[in-house]
């Protein structure tokens, strides 16, 4: 290590640098927020600047107690809130529930048909709901899933890309502990759910992170899906305040204290669990 | 295709096992997707009473349409862009928090966050931002001397999608970038130095060709997303406007097939995705494969 001037001066320029691109990330997000601190009236006669306003209690209030939702006919914020919770959770346990299992069959067991089995499963992968969105749209109307947390969650649940992860993790898992169950004479449910679950935790939990964030984030799948107010997630409350302000209803205020409360959760997510998150990421590659 | 040396002899646990994920991978993916292919083979009659076999004519009358042409176009300037700036911008920034050594991990926390962010909230907050009339960006940019709005002005609203676009990816980006940084033996790069190569020869000659795997996984990635997971981007900023200036083809696949009830040209519009994700998936199936390998 060399305490010369230029290696000093050249590791200041790095933190500033590292500085301001944090600076500019975070400033989409401090622009809402100014804009959540004004009223709708505000907007119009240009007061809203750079720096908050005075009117931060009384937007963060009427959007959470419903006050808002009502006067611009949209579903009450707390159920929006709710259904992304729950269409989240669903998405990510139910992918993980299923994944596991298939993931096992693929891994462990030789059997006909097992490369068939995961071929079908590998093409999903090709398959983003986008892609297929009317006839998936159609297949969910026929099976009455429109409007039903089922309609919500299913269609987005198949994932290779969970069972591709699972079946790396079991490649990591020594041999000898196979032999030595078999040994003892244990069954292989027993010893997917005594042995390889429990060492396969930590990339269990990292991918629930990643699959939290992308099933709240989810917009034109439950969009289409549903139609019932009583159904309507925060993220699609979003797009629809923001059409209204974008024609001139001056509810900025209110869309932007929406586009916070819609992007808090993941973040805080992400914040909370930074490791399990990172891990997550790197390791789904996707 | 891989499997473990000790394998179990069963055939009816593992199908049990499998039968969750082949269930909903038929209903809700082969199916639409065999649907979507037979759909685009259909058309409905000048009366709009019935649908009849059209053989290819609904593929035929895409490549013929200036519109559909012009949406592919678009697309691929939009994918190319985001990849471009988010891999430029990860890649900076991933070098800068790797030369900071321990303090990295406080600075990954304020450039990871807006990987959690939705592509329609962040359409939202962009879209805010420059807002013709009352953003806080335009307003600055009046200042010196630049008109901005997007919703006349077709490149103002690709450069609008593509910015709302990023921050994600860059986000993204920078994790993978800073992962592959940090995998480099230090003894390398301390050799380097002894030989009086500075900090940017030292990148262009050992850091950077060994991040090349980890940028081509990136850049497919990044089409990837730009291809087809930003509809929300859209929905919220420029739907697809002024003109079709930014009706990307998921965005299209979604107006003619729902607003303008156009199932088979939709159905064909889909079938064309199908075959650039499969295009994308062989891609990336070859690097995950040789990675495996190892």
């Amino acid at each position: 290590m060399n305490g010369h001037k230029p290696h000093r001066v050249r590791t200041l320029l790095v933190h500033l640098g590292l500085i301001l691109a944090a600076a500019f990330m975070a400033m989409p997000l401090w622009f809402a927020f100014v804009a959540s601190t004004y009223q709708g009236g505000d907007f119009i006669s240009g007061h809203v600047g750079w720096l908050p306003g005075s009117n931060f209690w009384n937007t963060y209030v009427t959007t959470l107690n419903g006050t808002a939702a009502q006067a611009l006919a949209l579903p009450p914020m707390g159920s929006a809130l709710l259904n992304s919770l729950i269409m989240a959770m669903l998405i990510a346990c139910g992918k993980i529930l299923i994944s596991l299992p298939s993931a096992y069959a693929v891994t462990y067991f030789n059997f006909p048909f097992r490369s068939l089995c995961f071929w079908v499963i590998f093409i999903t992968l090709m398959l983003p709901v986008e892609v297929r969105i009317v006839p998936t749209f159609q297949v969910a109307a026929t099976l009455g899933l429109l409007n039903s947390y089922a309609g919500l969650t299913l269609p987005l649940i198949a994932s290779a890309t969970a069972t591709f992860l699972f079946r790396q993790t079991f490649l990591t898992v020594p041999d000898e502990l196979t032999e030595a169950a078999r040994i003892d004479g244990a069954s292989p449910l027993r010893f997917f759910i005594d042995v390889v679950i429990p060492l396969s935790r930590t990339n269990i939990a990292a991918l629930f992170v990643i699959l939290f964030i992308y099933g709240w984030n989810q917009y034109l799948w439950p969009l289409l899906v549903t139609t019932k107010a009583s159904y309507s997630t925060i993220v699609m409350t979003v797009g629809r305040l923001s059409e209204a302000s974008g024609e001139g209803d001056p509810v900025w205020n209110y869309t932007m204290a929406t586009a916070i409360l819609a992007l808090l959760p993941p973040v805080f997510v992400v914040v909370a669990m930074q490791r399990l998150f990172v891990r997550g990421l790197v390791e789904t590659e996707k | 295709m891989q499997a473990k040396r000790v394998t179990f002899q069963r055939t009816a646990l593992p199908l049990a096992l499998l039968a969750p994920q082949l269930a909903v991978t038929g209903i809700f993916f082969l199916w639409p997707a065999y649907q979507a292919m037979r759909q685009s083979l259909y058309q409905e009659d000048a009366f709009g009473l019935k649908v009849v076999f059209s053989g290819l004519t609904n593929f035929y009358d895409l490549a013929v349409d200036p519109t559909y042409l012009a949406s592919l176009l678009t697309t691929l300037v939009f994918s190319l862009s985001v990849a471009a700036v988010s891999l430029s911008f990860g890649l900076l920034l991933a070098v800068l928090a790797d030369g900071v050594g321990r303090g990295s991990k406080f600075y990954q926390l304020f450039l990871v966050w807006p990987y959690a962010v939705a592509p329609a909230v962040s359409g939202v907050l962009w879209v805010y931002m420059f807002d013709p009339s009352i953003g806080p960006i335009t307003k600055l940019l009046r200042v010196v001397g630049i008109d901005w709005n997007h919703q006349i002005h077709s490149g103002q609203a690709l450069a609008l999608i593509v910015m709302a676009s990023c921050a994600k990816q860059i986000a993204y980006n920078f994790l993978f970038f800073l992962a592959g940084l940090q995998s480099i033996p230090k003894s390398l790069l301390e050799a380097a130095a002894l030989d009086a190569a500075g900090p940017i020869r030292r990148f262009f000659t050992i850091q950077f060709p060994l991040l090349t795997p980890t940028s081509f996984f990136l850049l497919v990635v990044n089409m990837v997303y730009a291809f087809f997971e930003t509809f929300g981007v859209i929905d919220a900023t420029t739907y697809g406007g002024p003109g079709q200036s930014t009706n990307i083809l998921v965005y299209r696949v979604f107006n003619d097939g729902f607003k303008n009830q156009r199932i088979g040209a939709s159905a064909a519009e889909s079938v064309v995705l199908l075959a650039i994700v499969a295009v994308f998936t062989f891609i990336q199936f070859r690097y995950v494969e040789r990675k495996v390998e190892y």
